[in-house]
């Protein structure tokens, strides 16, 4: 009961403190999950994150909902997911009855400047730490290049990418161990 | 009796969004867009206005707008029940594929396969990264009238993106939660 109080409180605080969905979460991810409560690890968010670029649904969410269901099955899932979007509904909620032209107010848009540039240092920052159990060899290194500029100039759906990434992984890591295990056959 | 046919209704029409949308938070947004058109629940500027405030409130982007329409079709239930349905089909389906992967956690295959997916998802992070900065630290209006590369540069944006940067380098323990509450202040008080 204590973990799945602590699942919601913590994707909760989550979902208050980030601006900008799914990848300005990482920042925060990676401290609450990883850092503090070490629920999983800086390799399992950054497939979660490629795992919910080509499933249905929130990215956030269904990274949530991964967590919680890997610390605390099927209740866990429920009340992580239940905490990531329950201020949204209470901040939504409250902006929507009261107050209207909410994005219009000087002060708001003053605050988002400053938020917006924060957001673009802590996602680097973030991308730094997590890529550097990504990017391991020449061919991860083609697909990181590769996938920055083809889905910054072009329309292509990032499923799409994550897609094909996943096949040439098995296919060119395949034929490696093949290789080496060749190799070392005919050496014996 | 009319308004638990309205609240099954929403549910039923965001479980479909949350069903259909692949990728994410603007994914959803031509979802949106059809479930204006076909039910006459909201239009064009309603769209705009909610896109506005999803993006200026905290929290997944998606869940917002999911939350913000909930609201105007059918107050605080609305808002609530719009917002299930739409994660209601995501954690069915990440809960099959947390299954899975216990599963087969030691398939040559499926760990192959992380090894490229990983490097695809930096790069997805490395194109985001690109598009909050270009959004934050450069005004393409001021580009497009003067043609000024560099008059188009927020510098005031960029010198407390780079302080924040530093920050997360030399004081590892400060919380992001703080720095963008910090941020928020500054943005007020310096007008950015």
């Amino acid at each position: 009961m204590k973990t799945l109080f602590q699942l919601f409180i913590v994707f909760a605080k989550i979902g208050g403190f980030t601006f900008g969905g799914g990848y300005a979460m990482l920042p925060m991810m990676q401290r609450e999950l990883v850092e503090n409560k070490k629920w999983t690890t800086n390799d399992e968010i950054i497939d979660y994150y490629a795992i919910g670029q080509c499933t249905p649904g929130v990215i956030a969410v269904n990274t949530a909902t991964f967590v919680g269901y890997k610390i605390k099955g099927l209740s866990g899932a429920i009340f992580a997911t239940l905490g990531m979007i329950t201020p949204s509904i209470i901040i939504i909620g409250i902006i929507a009855a009261f107050i209207s032209n909410f994005q219009e107010y000087e002060i708001v848009q003053h605050a988002f400047g400053g938020i917006r540039a924060a957001v673009v240092a802590l996602v680097l920052s973030a991308g730094i730490k997590i890529s550097k159990k990504s990017i391991v060899d020449a061919v991860t290194a083609v697909i990181f290049v590769a996938v920055a500029l083809l889905s910054v100039l072009t329309d292509i759906s990032p499923a799409v990418f994550v897609v094909i990434a996943g096949i040439l992984g098995i296919l060119i890591k395949g034929c490696k161990k093949d290789k080496v295990q060749k190799e070392k056959g005919g050496n014996e | 009796m009319e308004t638990l046919f309205l609240l099954a209704e929403l549910f039923s029409r965001f479980f479909l969004v949350g069903l259909f949308s692949v990728g994410g938070g603007l994914a959803t947004l031509p979802f949106l867009q059809d479930m204006g058109e076909t039910t006459g629940w909201f239009g064009a500027a309603e769209i705009s206005n909610m896109i506005a405030i999803s993006e200026s409130t905290p929290g997944p982007m998606g869940i917002n707008m999911a939350s913000y329409i909930g609201y105007q079709i059918a107050g605080i239930p609305g808002t609530i029940l719009a917002s299930i349905g739409l994660v209601t089909p995501s954690v069915v389906i990440i809960i099959i594929i947390s299954n899975f992967l216990k599963k087969f956690r030691d398939s040559k295959y499926v760990n192959n396969a992380f090894y490229g997916l990983r490097a695809a998802s930096v790069g997805l992070i490395a194109a985001a990264f690109y598009s909050v900065a270009s959004l934050a630290l450069f005004n393409s209006e001021v580009f497009s009238q003067t043609g000024s590369f560099f008059s188009a540069i927020n510098y005031k944006s960029l010198i407390l993106a780079a302080a924040v940067f530093v920050c997360t380098k030399f004081f590892k323990k400060l919380h992001p939660i703080f720095l963008i509450i910090l941020s928020a202040v500054i943005g007020i008080l310096l007008k950015f």
